[in-house]
């Protein structure tokens, strides 16, 4: 139920793209009798306004799919990834690898590969972003 | 039909060729609607901005929904789908209680809190009966911020079909106006939710993370409730680190403990220091230090009256130093700034433990947040 549900939210709606296409067709038939009525000799003012008409519905219709796509793709969430910091107390040894489902801070690890006798600890879990904002100068 | 309409924009003062007529016949239509329809235009305008967040807000329910049920399946391997169960919990309503007569409001709320908490962790244990105690406690955060996020959905929504239905400019402008603030907490919730169901430690965690470093590998006891205390040497004082009990998804009752703690020493303590995540301003870095008086509490404001009695009865000094971080640093997993800002908290607390007491004293150092992903 609820995959359904959330699929009904991603897609754009059948009813705006088949109005999207509608209007293109119809954009580009003004394109069209724009370029039959220069070649036929008609005032040059019919031809400009036919292919004004024919560009800026386009444009629009574009412009509209445009957005439908990217309202779409805002859904969308970036995960960072999350990283977990494993430490050996005994011998300063600092690795790192991604989160697995059970780590905590301050969790108790298998014995340190390099001194054997230490447990290696988890000693940080955090995620790294990449900051989009600019630095406030003010 | 073009020569109509060149005979009418004549009459209006409209004069040139047929493109020129049709512009001015065109801007004279425009500004006409525009003067008889242009607040209509302006609220449809806001309906259909209102319109999208709330698509967006239903986008993020219904993945936290899935999310939810996923974990549960997953972790709590239920016998029956728990799809119907978690329906339900999304919708379950706490009532505050009555104020009119304000004495002795706070154990009312108190105890209220506590009837919650004991009924939302029966429910989740019921829907997954397979999880352990600290997966029970991660699947009641989950299902917390996946309830948030159903509450803030249905009401806006209400708001907005309410606006539309009756048309009502103000109702609709108001939604509209305050809809950036409600998107930023949504977005907040949506992305605690993963960090929730993982065990991943959050933002609002610096407090007990903080605590968990002061206090790893001294003996730890339980206080109630839901809290641990070790007795630790600090700096020549003898420091008692309180922190919810971790690593599951955990705030314990700090208020509770920290009344404990000190009926347990008599009174004889020299200073409280409260360490919690606080609320960063627009422009202020994310980990940065500050420090203060009071109590370093956020929630219903229980726990807070509860040390602010405590500590009045023996005049104990109250210091906060708080690591700064916005709302969706608060609730979404730990960013590296928050969690390299530790060091400098600590360096803080031995500086206030240094200028405002003696040695041999007692301090209480209590890491406030929710202690996920964070043991002890």
């Amino acid at each position: 139920m609820s995959n359904r549900s959330t699929n009904s939210t991603t897609k754009i709606s059948t009813f705006i793209l088949t109005i999207i296409y509608v209007v293109f067709a119809l954009s580009a038939v003004a394109v069209f009798v724009a370029i039959g009525a220069f070649y036929q000799g008609e005032p040059i003012e019919t031809t400009i306004s036919l292919m004004a008409i024919g560009f800026i519905t386009m444009a629009m219709a574009g412009y509209i799919l445009f957005q439908s796509r990217k309202r779409m793709a805002s859904l969308k969430t970036e995960n960072p990834p999350v990283i977990t910091t494993i430490e050996c107390a005994k011998c300063n040894i600092k690795t790192t690898r991604e989160f697995q489902r059970g780590d905590y801070v301050f969790k108790e690890l298998e014995p340190c590969q390099k001194c054997q006798d230490q447990k290696q600890m988890i000693t940080a879990i955090y995620r790294e972003v990449k900051e989009k904002e600019k630095p406030v100068t003010v | 039909m073009l020569a109509q309409l060149s005979i009418l924009t004549n009459q209006f003062g409209g004069t040139g060729d047929i493109v020129t007529q049709v512009i001015y016949g065109i801007s004279l239509l425009f500004f006409v609607v525009f003067m008889f329809y242009g607040q209509r235009i302006q609220m449809y305008i806001m309906i259909r901005e209102v319109e999208n967040s709330l698509f967006k807000l239903k986008f993020m329910k219904d993945e936290a929904k899935k999310t939810a049920i996923e974990t549960i399946k997953e972790i709590g391997k239920p016998s029956t789908d728990p799809t119907s169960r978690v329906d339900r919990y999304l919708d379950y309503f706490t009532i505050a209680p009555q104020s009119m007569d304000p004495a002795g409001i706070v154990n009312k709320l108190d105890h209220i809190l506590d009837i919650r908490d004991a009924r939302l962790k029966e429910e989740v244990k019921l829907m997954a009966p397979a999880s352990d105690e600290v997966q029970v406690y991660n699947l009641e955060n989950t299902l917390e911020a996946a309830m948030a996020l159903n509450f803030i959905y249905k009401v806006v929504r209400h708001y907005y079909l309410q606006g539309k239905k009756t048309l009502s400019l103000y109702t609709i402008m108001q939604l509209q106006m305050i809809l950036p603030l409600v998107m930023k907490e949504a977005e907040a919730y949506s992305s605690a939710l993963k960090a929730f169901a993982l065990g991943q430690p959050i933002g609002d965690g610096a407090g007990p993370l903080i605590a968990a470093k002061l206090m790893h590998g001294y003996e730890a006891k339980k206080v109630p409730k839901d809290c641990v205390v070790a007795k630790v040497p600090f700096e020549g004082r003898t420091a008692l680190i309180l922190k919810a009990e971790g690593p599951g998804g955990n705030v314990g009752k700090p208020g509770e403990a920290v009344k404990t703690v000190i009926e347990q020493n008599k009174g004889k303590i020299a200073a409280v220091i409260m360490i919690d995540a606080g609320l960063k301003l627009e422009g202020e870095l994310v980990g940065e230090i500050a420090e203060g008086i009071g109590a370093a509490i956020g929630g219903p404001g229980v726990d807070a009256f509860k040390i602010e009695e405590s500590i009045v009865e023996y005049k104990i000094p109250l210091y906060a130093v708080i690591i700064k971080e916005d709302i969706g640093d608060a609730v979404s997993m730990m960013r590296k700034e928050i969690s390299d800002a530790v060091d400098k908290a600590i360096e803080r607390v031995k500086t206030v433990v240094m200028e405002k007491t003696k040695e041999g004293d007692k301090v209480i150092i209590v890491g406030v947040g929710n202690t996920i992903g964070i043991g002890q």
